[in-house]
C-alpha cells in the first residue's frame, strides 16, 4: 500500500489551494441563507435559554453574575460547532462525485480539509459579532485591556480550526449525512460537561476531573481570564488553572492528532 | 522499429484488483499511443469503471503496474495527476456551485490564477453552451448539461490524457452529439483519450482502437473495422415455401462452412462468413443452380453491436 502523496508545491502553492477551498466552502454557504441565520442565531439562544431560563437558579460562588459568566462559555460554544459543521460537511462531501475531481488533480491532499477548516473560521468570526453584541446587552464586560480581549477572539478562532479538522476525520469515518447529523447532538454534550454553564467545582469529584481536562474548559477559562471574568478556582486541573497555556498547547495538540487524521482519511476514501 | 518508437500515454500491465471477494481487474493490460482516442468497451461490471479509477490514481492496483503521461501512478501520483484530467461516471462538479463558480475553482486548482483563470473558465462556460446557465447552481441542470460542465471542468487544463466513463451515458442525441464533437475537437489537437461505453456507436465514432473489456481482463482489441472484418459478414437468404429451405441450408454450408441458422416461419436460412471473398453475386449464381426459388439475399457487415455479442459470448454464439 502506498502512502499518501503531498504535493511536491512550494507552501505557498497550499495555501493558495486551501485558499481557493475556503471560497468554495463560503460560495456554498451563500446558497444557504437560512443556514446562515441558524448559525448566528443559536448561540444567542441558548444565551437566552440558560442566561434567564435557568440563570435565576444558578448560584455562582461570590455571588458573581451568572450571565457575565456564560457568555465566554458560549463564545466557545460556537468555536466548538466548528465539529459538528466540519463533521457533516465532510460527510456531506464524502458522497458527492466532486470529491474524485479533487483527488484526480495535482493538489495536495490537504486542500480540502484546509479549506473547510478554513471557512470554519471565518464563518465563527462573523458568528462572534451578535454574540459579542447579546453579551454586552445582557451584562457582560470587557473589563482587561482590548490586547487580551483580542487574545480571547484569536483563541477561539483557533479553536474553531482545530474542531473543524476534528469534525472532518469524524465524518469522513462515518462517511454518511444520517450518522453525522445523529452523532452531532452529542457533541452538544461535551460542551455541557465542561465550566461552560455550571462551575465544575459544583459537580462530583470524578465528573469534575473529566469538566476540567475537557479542552472546551481550558478555552472557557482563558476567555473569561483575559476579558477580566474569572472566577476563583481552587484546586482546578492544570490545563484551567493555566488557561491561556491550557487552551493553546490542547488546541495545537487536537491539530497534532486530528490534521494527520483527517488527511490521510480524505485520501484514502472512495477506493 | 515503428514500435519502438511509439510513446504510450497509458501503459498498463497485469494490473489487479481486488473488492473483498470481487476481482474487478484481473491483469488488465492497455496500450494507447500518444494522441490516439482509446474505446474501453464491456458489460456492466466488467472492471472498466475500475480500470479508470486505477489509472487516474483514485484508487490504488493490488498487483501490476502502469504508466499515464509518462509517470507511474503507484510512485508519482502527484506527477500522474498534472497530466490528466478525467469525467467519472458520476457527476464530477459540486451541485451547490454555480457552473462559473465550478469552473473557476477548478482553475484555481489548476494554477490558472487570476484574471486570465477566470476569462478561460468563462470562455468554456461558453463554448459548451452554458452562458446562460452559468450563474445557477448545478443541482438545477438537467443531466445533459452536467455532463457538459463535467467536460468543460476536465478540458480547463489542456490535459495530455482525458479520461471519460461512459461520458454519454443517459444523454439525447443532441448532446450526445455535442459531447463527441467535443471529445475529436480535443484528440485532434493531440490530447490522448481514454473513454469508456456501452454504445458500440460511440466507439466506433470516436475510438481508433477499440479494446473489450471482460471480467477485468481485456479480451479483445483492434480498430473498429478489425473487430467488424473478425466476424465476419452474415449471409441470409429468403426462400419462397419452407420445403426450400434445406437446400438454401445445404448451399450456404457450402460457401461458409460454417453452422446454418434456419428459421422456418419466417424461411430464411443464414450463416456467417468469414471468408472475405465471399460475394453477393456469388451466393445467389450458387442458390440460383442449386434451384432454390429465392425471394431475397443479403450479405451485411455485422454491427459493432453484434460483434461485441459475439466476441463476449462465444459460448451463446456457437450453442445456437
Ligand atoms: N468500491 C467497490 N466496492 C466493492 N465492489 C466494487 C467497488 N467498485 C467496483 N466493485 C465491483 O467491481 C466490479 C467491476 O466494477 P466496475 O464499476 O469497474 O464495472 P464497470 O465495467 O464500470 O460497470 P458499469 O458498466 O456498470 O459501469 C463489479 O463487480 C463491482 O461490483
Ligand atoms: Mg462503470
Amino acid at each position: 500500500m502506498t502512502t499518501p502523496s503531498v504535493a511536491v508545491d512550494r507552501p505557498g502553492q497550499w495555501a493558495y489551494d486551501g485558499w481557493a477551498m475556503m471560497i468554495r466552502h463560503l460560495q456554498r454557504l451563500r446558497s444557504a441563507p437560512s443556514l446562515i441565520v441558524l448559525t448566528l442565531a443559536a448561540p444567542i439562544l441558548m444565551l437566552l435559554l440558560f442566561g434567564y431560563v435557568f440563570g435565576g437558579a444558578m448560584a455562582l460562588p461570590d455571588g458573581a453574575d451568572y450571565r457575565a459568566y456564560l457568555v465566554p462559555g458560549l463564545f466557545v460554544s460556537i468555536a466548538a460547532n466548528g465539529m459538528m459543521t466540519g463533521m457533516i460537511t465532510a460527510a456531506y462531501d464524502a458522497q458527492r462525485g466532486v470529491m474524485d475531481r479533487f483527488r484526480s488533480l495535482p493538489v495536495s491532499r490537504s486542500a480540502v480539509p484546509l479549506g473547510q477548516a478554513l471557512s470554519e473560521v471565518f464563518v465563527a468570526a462573523v458568528a462572534m459579532v451578535p454574540m459579542v453584541l447579546a453579551g454586552l446587552a445582557v451584562g457582560w464586560r470587557i473589563r482587561g485591556g482590548a490586547a487580551s480581549a483580542l487574545g480571547a477572539l484569536g483563541l477561539v478562532l483557533l479553536f474553531r480550526f482545530a474542531a473543524g479538522w476534528i469534525g472532518q476525520y469524524l465524518g469522513l469515518l462515518l462517511g454518511n449525512e444520517e450518522a453525522a447529523g445523529q452523532l452531532s447532538s452529542l457533541i452538544f454534550a461535551l460542551t455541557l460537561i465542561s465550566n461552560t454553564y455550571v462551575p465544575p467545582t459544583s459537580m462530583p469529584g470524578w465528573l469534575r476531573t473529566v469538566a476540567e481536562w475537557n479542552p472546551i474548559s481550558a478555552v472557557v477559562a482563558a476567555c473569561r481570564d483575559l476579558t477580566g471574568n474569572a472566577l476563583p478556582q481552587p484546586g482546578a486541573a492544570w490545563p484551567v488553572a493555566h488557561p491561556v497555556a491550557g487552551a493553546l498547547v490542547w488546541s495545537l495538540v487536537l491539530l497534532a492528532v486530528f490534521v494527520p487524521l483527517a488527511v490521510r482519511r480524505f485520501a484514502r476514501s472512495g477506493r | 522499429m515503428l514500435r519502438a518508437m511509439t510513446t504510450y500515454a497509458v501503459l498498463s500491465e497485469g494490473l489487479e484488483k481486488h473488492f473483498g471477494k470481487v476481482h474487478a481487474l484481473r491483469g488488465l493490460d492497455l496500450a494507447v499511443p500518444e494522441g490516439t482516442v482509446c474505446g474501453l468497451l464491456g458489460r456492466n461490471g466488467a472492471g472498466k469503471t475500475t480500470a479508470v479509477r486505477v489509472l487516474t490514481t483514485l484508487s490504488p492496483p493490488d498487483a501490476g503496474t502502469a504508466r499515464v503521461a509518462g509517470h507511474d501512478v503507484r510512485t508519482e501520483p502527484h506527477a500522474v495527476r498534472a497530466g490528466i484530467s478525467v469525467t467519472g461516471q458520476h457527476t464530477g462538479v459540486d451541485g451547490d456551485l454555480t457552473g462559473r463558480q465550478n469552473l473557476r475553482l477548478f482553475a484555481r486548482l489548476h494554477r490558472l490564477r487570476g484574471a486570465s483563470g477566470r476569462a478561460r473558465a468563462d470562455g468554456m462556460l461558453e463554448r459548451f453552451g452554458l452562458g446562460e446557465a452559468a450563474d445557477r447552481p448545478t443541482r438545477t441542470y438537467s443531466g445533459g448539461m452536467r455532463r457538459r460542465l463535467d467536460l468543460a471542468a476536465c478540458m480547463l487544463s489542456r490535459p495530455r490524457v482525458l479520461f471519460l466513463d461512459e461520458p454519454t451515458t443517459g444523454l439525447d442525441p443532441v448532446s450526445r452529439d455535442g459531447i463527441w464533437t467535443a471529445v475529436r475537437e480535443l484528440a485532434d489537437s493531440g490530447t490522448t483519450v481514454l473513454l469508456t461505453t456501452q454504445y458500440l456507436e460511440e466507439a466506433d465514432r470516436l475510438a481508433h482502437e477499440v479494446v473489450l473489456v471482460d471480467e477485468g481482463r481485456a479480451t479483445v482489441r483492434g480498430t473498429p473495422a478489425q473487430l467488424k472484418a473478425e466476424i465476419g459478414s452474415y449471409a441470409e437468404v429468403v426462400v419462397e415455401h419452407e420445403r426450400a429451405l434445406t437446400a438454401a441450408a445445404d448451399v450456404l454450408t457450402a460457401l461458409t462452412g460454417s453452422a446454418v441458422v434456419v428459421d422456418a416461419e419466417r424461411r430464411t436460412a443464414g450463416a456467417v462468413a468469414t471468408d472475405p471473398t465471399l460475394t453477393l453475386p456469388l451466393v445467389v449464381r450458387e442458390l440460383d443452380a442449386a434451384r432454390v426459388p429465392l425471394i431475397d439475399a443479403t450479405l451485411r457487415r455485422p454491427t459493432l453491436d453484434e460483434a461485441f455479442l459475439r466476441l463476449t459470448n462465444p459460448a451463446e454464439e456457437t450453442a445456437a
